[in-house]
């Protein structure tokens, strides 16, 4: 088995990676400006909703009936999508689906031709590594969604799951653009860039006879695919090539054509705040007469099956990949999304990254958050993030991942050792209180401690502290009852 | 052999051992689910057409408003503004609706001439000035046109791959709602779809919306009634 | 809206909820015993901000008490994945408090632990005993402010003030505990007291627990653009209804040598012209 999520097993932990990405001031400028946009928008189209609310109820709700009943849905989901002409392939990890995937790009490569496919932007895809292992087989991979192209001829890594080079500029991407499209000229306004995109795609997309996508949706109900963009470019990959390969999740699900009319709202404007995102392509296998002629579907696990398997985190799975939880974020908004080390950046790539591979790899990520619930706010299916946030936590202290004890480290639990001690009984309260007033003489001038040894000085490097004064509030309510007639006012 | 026959029967398995197996409550429990959203609108008929007016225009598409009469005056208006002298068209799309003074070419699908090799075709439209369609319903809230590509709404490619796309939307096609809008495709939620809102686009560069990247840049939308 | 409790019939401005009309009136109600969770980090960091909770109920006629057994809620322990140490911190303030009549606990965090953790904790151990314990005690569970405008209903509690404050929203107190303007309401109408609204109000401080130092760069930056914010407003005073956010915050305030001080709700109004002429902490 491989479960594998992009490169994140390798990638060093959420503080070290943070630590670094906060000295890049143009990188959190740009990270900055753009979740800032994205969310004003947002605001925007989502107040206009009246029934904002009542559609996330709904989206929850269907998400978890889904999950409830997956392994129906995906057997209805197969039969309809073959009776529709599409084939069905199922993976339980990276490695099956991209095995599958070289193996039918092969067959359907036309002999003598160079092996290339066009992709829409799918962060499955990426989850599970698929251009590297493509280009290890010979085969050219495109990606004709702005930003991952963009991500792509940079030899970069996405940030965000929705815009995956927010981390650049419009001064960046000319530069990138200009260098790798080799062109002498490019104006700088944001039109002119897209333009060269188009040039440099056109002629792709009217020629490369394979295309790969993920999908946004799967309907049981008649084994329809739903593909949500805005460029054009995922219309172009799922209509004029010959051959279509769909890399789909196995959470995708939804039970019924019908749900599609929550998801497709709830989805747009917590995306991109628009009220419906320019383009929806929704096909079921192969119509004689338009769009491709082979239309494969590869069902995929790589630890979903994990994830559903504990019920007090599977809500995850919900997850429509609307990226709204990144741009609420304060934590992802100081440090952009590769300090989370995995191509799922912010809250939801907090919980998600840790659960899909083995958590030994991600012990960093459920605390890189302060529970804020910014998160679960916005969230258009409503994932309690934050309490999901605390599971994981509960899940390392306990070393219960069956991957083995990777635990927290011992001075961490050693203070909390203490301190459920200390909360235990308010003697022993007020005697590490009193400890604490000793232990403090050193380092308090006038009633404030300016820098601590130790974990604490993680603290005081930036922050002042409170010293411990010398009354608690008991002491002086005891002295207080000693001095005021009982029960009465002053 | 290309996929692993076992992965299919492991990957089921594993689902039933996580969420268990309930298969009896499945229809029950998915009828109770809340659908307590909007499903209908509420406004009348000038102010839905009014709100689609708008939306469209909020997204950078060209508006016009005609009665049934008026329509191949209308688009002919469209097309000068545009600077456009011919079009391709469908082949089912009303003669009426089309100028004598314009030239329009049925490019159908493949299903015209099987045969035909779909990149010389591509290659063909990618020469055309634009395209001209019907549509199958609108959405007033969301500006949205929804095509069922076949007949006068055109295949995929025709509507994809020129940069300008004209599309003629009949005032009883359009619905307040996303739902209204998605309900009209019953009995034909399996023919390729294609929803279109405003031109297409994209933020990815400093979040500033770009009209057009692959899609049409340039949408004209005719509101007739 | 009757409230019960022996302590003699006091006159105070109750705002009824009937239905949908919200209607102010005056009402005679018997003043209540209002038992106090000062909570841990107050008791020992923050004394002052107790004293002043006192000092308000008492000053609206209503008796507090102190239950000298208390100690913490558990949320350090909960958030930070020990939940095999806040289980019993849990079973204790149940039993500390289970027949208070009404609880007041002047940090909005404290309270959601309680409200929106206890019944995960409880569920999770299988008790039904704690689970009835937990449903039984939560409707008497109030955040300083809520405890004011909610039962009972005052919202000019009578302080003196003469100072610019500007308000920090915490993140429990929004999104958990949905306060919404009560803090703010609080505020203004305290006499000589001018409020300036806060950029980014709703923007977490970057304390978080735990995460303070696990993640101090990252938690410092968040705290570097709170404090902008707050010396944006040119405020004298920066308020709130979590100590701790305020520990972030004015640390980070001392450690630029600001003018602008940190002061929780209740301190300010604690404070009276007759009592300390509204000097600033
Ligand atoms: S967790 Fe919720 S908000 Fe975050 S990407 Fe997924 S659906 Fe969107």
């Amino acid at each position: 088995m491989s479960i594998r999520v992009g490169e994140a097993a390798e990638a060093p932990s959420f503080a070290v990676a943070s630590k670094e990405l906060l000295k890049n001031d143009q990188l959190r400028r740009n990270v900055r400006n753009a979740t800032g946009i994205i969310r004003g928008k947002r605001a925007n189209v989502v107040g206009e909703t009246p029934d904002w609310q009542q559609l996330r109820d709904a989206g929850h709700a269907i998400k978890e009936h889904t999950l409830r009943h997956l392994g129906d849905y995906l057997a209805r989901f197969e039969e309809n999508c073959i009776r529709a002409g599409g084939k069905v392939h199922w993976a339980r990890d990276a490695d099956e689906a991209n095995a599958i995937s070289i193996e039918l790009i092969h067959r359907y490569t036309p002999d003598g031709k160079r092996a290339e496919v066009i992709k829409v932007k799918s962060m499955t895809t990426d989850e599970i590594g698929m251009n590297k292992a493509l280009v290890t087989a010979g085969i050219t991979p495109y990606e004709t969604d702005l930003a991952d192209l963009i991500v792509q001829l940079g030899d970069d890594k996405p940030s965000h799951i929705v815009v995956p080079a927010l981390h650049r500029n419009r001064m960046e991407i000319r530069e990138l653009f200009m260098r790798t499209m080799k062109l002498d000229e490019l104006g700088t306004s944001p039109e002119d860039i897209a333009g060269a995109a188009r040039v440099y795609l056109r002629e792709k997309f009217l020629r490369v006879p394979i295309a790969i996508s993920g999908a946004n949706f799967a309907v049981a109900e008649t084994g329809s695919v739903c593909v949500v963009e805005s460029e054009g470019n995922g219309r172009m990959c799922v209509s004029l090539p010959r051959v279509l390969i769909s890399v789909v999740g196995i959470e995708k699900i939804i039970p019924t054509f019908q749900d599609l009319e929550v998801f497709l709202q709830l989805l747009s404007r917590s995306a991109t705040g628009e009220r419906m995102n320019p383009y929806n392509s929704i096909w079921t296998g192969v119509v004689p007469g338009d769009g491709p002629r082979e239309f494969h579907v590869i069902l995929l696990d790589n630890g979903r099956t994990k994830v559903l398997a504990d019920s007090a985190s599977s809500e995850t799975l919900d997850c429509i990949r609307c990226g709204a939880c990144l741009n609420a974020c304060p934590v992802y908004r100081q440090t952009g999304g590769h300090a989370y080390g995995s191509i799922y950046a912010g809250p939801i790539g907090a919980i998600l990254t840790p659960q899909l591979q083995s958590m030994e790899h991600s012990t960093s990520l459920p605390y890189a958050s302060s529970l804020c619930g910014a998160c679960y706010e916005v969230c258009p299916v409503k994932i309690n993030i934050p309490e999901i946030l605390i599971h994981l936590r509960e899940k390392i202290v306990d070393g219960q991942d069956h991957h083995g004890g990777m635990g927290t480290d011992f001075a961490e639990k050693a203070g909390m050792k203490v301190a459920a001690w200390a909360m235990s009984d308010a003697a022993n309260l007020s005697t590490v209180r009193a400890a604490g007033r000793l232990a403090q003489i050193p380092f308090a001038r006038n009633g404030v401690i300016h820098s601590l040894p130790g974990m604490l000085g993680q603290w005081t490097n930036t922050r002042d502290m409170p010293a411990i004064p010398a009354e608690s509030f008991r002491q002086w309510w005891a002295r207080r009852r000693q001095n005021v007639v009982p029960g009465g006012t002053k | 052999m290309i996929s692993d026959s076992t992965a299919r029967a492991d990957i089921l398995l594993k689902i039933r051992l996580a969420a268990g197996s309930h298969s009896d409550a499945l229809e029950t429990e998915y009828a109770a689910l809340p659908r307590t959203y909007r499903q209908q609108g509420t406004s009348d008929r000038a102010a839905v057409l009014t709100m689609f007016t708008n939306r469209l225009r909020d997204y950078d598409a060209g508006v016009y408003r005609c009665n049934a009469a008026e329509i191949a005056e209308t688009v002919a208006a469209a097309m000068d503004a545009r600077g456009k002298t011919s079009l391709l068209r469908t082949g089912k799309l009303p003669q009426e609706w089309l100028p004598a003074k314009f030239r329009f070419f049925a490019s159908d699908v493949r299903n015209a001439n099987p045969s035909r090799d779909d990149l010389a075709w591509f290659a063909e439209v990618d020469q055309s000035e634009g395209v001209i369609t019907g549509c199958f319903a609108a959405v007033a809230f969301t500006g949205t046109i929804i095509l069922r590509h076949e007949d006068g709404n055109g295949s995929r490619a025709l509507t994809l791959i020129p940069d300008y796309h004209l599309c003629v939307v009949l005032a009883d096609q359009i619905v307040e709602t996303v739902p209204e809008g998605l309900a009209r495709l019953k009995g034909f939620e399996t023919m390729p779809i294609t929803t279109i809102s405003g031109p297409s686009a994209t933020a990815d560069i400093e979040m500033t919306r770009v009209k057009g990247v692959h899609g049409p840049r340039f949408l004209d939308v005719i509101i007739v009634g | 809206m009757i409230l019960y409790e022996a302590n003699g019939p006091t006159i105070s401005t109750v705002s009824a909820r009937n239905g949908r009309l919200f209607a102010r009136c005056v009402a005679i109600h018997w003043s209540l015993r209002i038992s106090l969770f000062i909570t841990c980090y107050n008791d020992v960091l923050f004394p002052k901000t107790g004293q002043a909770v006192v000092t308000v109920l008492e000053r609206l006629g209503h008796t507090v008490e102190f239950r000298p057994t208390q100690t913490c809620c558990g949320q350090m322990h909960y958030n930070s994945g020990y939940h095999m140490d806040a289980l019993p911190l849990m079973e204790k303030f149940l039993e500390d408090f289970h027949d208070a009549e009404v609880i007041c606990i002047p940090s909005a965090s404290c309270v959601s632990t309680i409200r929106d953790h206890y019944p995960v904790m409880a569920e999770k151990s299988g008790s039904k005993d704690l689970i009835r314990q937990v449903n039984e005690i939560l409707p008497r569970v109030f955040e300083f402010s809520e405890l004011l405008i909610d039962k009972l209903g005052v919202e000019d509690t009578g302080a003196y003030f003469p100072h610019v404050v500007t308000l920090h929203c915490s993140c429990h107190s929004l999104r958990s505990l949905g306060v919404g303007d009560k803090p703010e309401r609080l505020l203004r109408n305290v006499k000589g007291l001018t409020f300036v609204p806060l950029e980014d109000y709703d923007q977490c401080c970057g304390f978080g627990g735990t995460f303070a130092v696990k993640n101090a760069e990252v938690s410092s930056a968040m705290a570097a653009d709170k404090v902008k914010c707050i010396l944006n407003t040119k405020a004298e005073v920066c308020a709130a209804l979590d100590n701790s956010c305020l520990m972030q915050i004015g640390g980070t305030l001392g450690r630029d040598h600001a003018v602008t001080c940190t002061m929780h709700l209740a301190e300010i109004l604690a404070s009276t012209q007759s009592a300390n002429g509204g000097t600033l902490a």
